[in-house]
């Protein structure tokens, strides 16, 4: 179980499935036994501009479920980068979708895990698996929570209409865990 | 850590998971963000239970049939967020006047106005003072997290029929929109759908002789025009209300050996207290007193804390609960203005603990 505090704001399209990874991270970390929440930003950016979520995991009940300076990023397109990298933790990481993202943008003075989340979600058959590969990277470069826990979690978030996806998005959070 | 029946829900659909589980058998609302997930969860979890979902024509439909299922003894509610609740403030008003429960869910929203969608306390005053004409009052309970939203709707039922009054459950955007995990148990002094039907049993509406040939008609009713028969009404009233005195409640962190304590509710609670104990953990001495019930107005526990301390109101909105504070402590020795600071949040933003900060480390050094 991580002692320390862990939070992560994931931003991008609306469409691009941040809301689920979100959802998915903090039922992976409920049942992990850790206290958690999720709050997404909604309204009307839901259309068209960026959407974004804030998830927070911690031992102790939590307080806060906004932060000002995030421990941690998931960016999945360039207007989140625009608005979120300024506000990166000097300490913390941003996992970048090197797909959506002009490599130039990126910070070289910050921490950085940058993946080509669409690409690789491509070759795994359905680009709209992204979310889920960027996640993977994200598993591993927090060290939070194990990646078994996240993928058992799917079961839970992903509508059981769907659940013949499961596998699939299983296979894309290991892409992503396993990349570089 | 026990991670045994969790579920992860938004407190939106906590509050209808504690409603259903509390008993509750009527639901009336016209939709409105940001508590839309309300009744999009009882449109489900009603009618599987034999209860009624009823999308009203508008606000003030809505809340005109409260007072009809109410009236019936029926345990009901409607939920809003601020213009609608100032829609319903007339019904509000003659369910008090008529002793009538009622529960009702306010997530509040940026005001005044249309406002925005975001979080805000800027109904406080609406909540707590009355808010429809005449004198009346409601129990105000004030949810900070999920679970509490679950918890705190059995309370709310049960404090409708125990004083046949209109309760407010006044939570805001961040409330109703955060999901984190509940534990979908009641709370352990969870009142029975008997105990409420009990309750109601003196004077609830049951239909033509079905209290047997002799039993005498009843009315509700708000209008008294007899000579005299207000002001006896009114009375009671008064009485009712003073007696609701014995249901504050409230929760103290860190004040032991505070020299400055934040007085906060709801979601700007919570995050204080991200922001206290990361100032906790630097040595600065810096407690939080939390109301959870708005009114009554836990005065008597807050002039408890008074000697050695000052006090720190902080609130989303332009300088309400700050009021309630001051008449709590104002007046007591060594007590001056700057006993009782405030720091204000502008209705629509969304704070984080970083936020807090600064205005708490400046209240520290104003306050001795």
């Amino acid at each position: 179980m991580p002692e320390q505090y862990q939070d992560v704001i994931i931003a991008g399209f609306g469409g691009q499935g941040v809301m689920l990874i979100g959802n998915l991270l903090a039922q992976a970390g409920m049942e992990y036994g850790l206290e958690v929440s999720f709050i997404p930003v909604y309204g009307a950016e839901m259309r068209g501009g960026t959407a974004n979520c804030t998830v927070v995991m911690d031992k102790h009940p939590i307080g806060a479920p906004l932060v000002r300076e995030p421990l941690s990023t998931i960016v999945l397109n360039e207007p989140s980068l625009a608005k979120f990298q300024p506000r990166l933790n000097p300490h913390g990481v941003q996992v970048v979708n090197a797909s959506l993202v002009e490599a130039g943008l990126v910070d070289a003075a910050r921490r950085s895990v940058c993946i080509p989340a669409n690409d690789m979600a491509h070759e795994l058959g359905n680009v709209k698996l992204a979310n889920m590969v960027a996640l993977g990277a994200w598993l591993k470069a927090t060290a939070v929570l194990p990646l078994a826990v996240v993928q058992e979690a799917l079961k839970r978030v992903v509508n059981a209409h769907y659940a013949n996806l499961i596998p699939i998005n299983a296979r894309a959070l290991e892409a992503g865990y396993n990349f570089a | 850590m026990s991670t045994e029946q969790r579920i992860l829900i938004k407190g939106n659909e906590a509050v209808a998971f504690g409603a259903v589980d509390a008993g509750l058998r009527c639901y009336f609302g016209y939709p409105i963000t940001p508590q839309n997930e309300i009744p999009e969860a009882l449109s489900t979890l009603l009618p599987e239970r034999g209860g009624q979902f009823v999308q009203a024509e508008s606000e003030v439909a809505a809340v005109n049939m409260l007072l009809g299922a109410a009236a019936c003894g029926v345990p009901s509610m409607t939920s809003s967020s601020g213009c609608g609740l100032s829609l319903m403030q007339e019904g509000i008003s003659y369910m008090a006047g008529s002793h009538i429960p009622g529960v009702l869910v306010n997530m509040q929203r940026g005001g005044p106005g249309l406002g925005d969608i975001g979080p805000s306390q800027g109904d406080y005053f609406q909540a707590v003072k009355g808010g429809g004409h005449g004198d009346h009052r409601n129990l105000v309970l004030a949810p900070a997290t999920a679970q509490e939203c679950y918890d705190c709707m059995f309370r709310a039922l049960a404090l409708a029929f125990k004083y046949a009054n209109p309760v407010l459950v006044l939570g805001d955007a961040i409330v109703g929109q955060i999901k984190e995990p509940v534990r979908r148990v009641p709370p352990a002094d969870a009142v029975s759908e008997k105990t409420l039907a009990a309750l109601a049993a003196p004077w609830r509406m049951e239909g033509y002789g079905k209290r047997g040939p002799d039993a005498q008609p009843r009315l509700l009713k708000s209008v008294y025009l007899a000579e005299g028969a207000l002001a006896e009404r009114n009375r009671l009233l008064a009485q009712k209300y003073a007696a609701m005195q014995a249901e504050c409640a409230w929760e103290c962190t860190d004040v032991e050996d505070a020299t400055l304590v934040v007085v906060a509710f709801g979601s700007v609670a919570r995050i204080a207290r991200s922001t206290i104990r990361r100032l906790r953990a630097e040595g600065v001495r810096v407690g939080l007193f939390r109301p959870l019930t708005l009114f009554p107005f836990p005065a008597e526990a807050l002039l408890a804390l008074l000697p050695g301390r000052r006090f720190l109101v902080m609130e989303q909105n332009l300088g309400q609960m700050v009021e309630d504070v001051r008449l709590a402590l104002f007046g007591q020795p060594g007590v001056t203005p700057a006993t009782v600071q405030w720091h204000g949040i502008m209705p629509g933003l969304f704070v984080n603990a970083d936020d807090l900060r600064e205005p708490m480390l400046q209240a520290l050094k104003e306050a001795f």
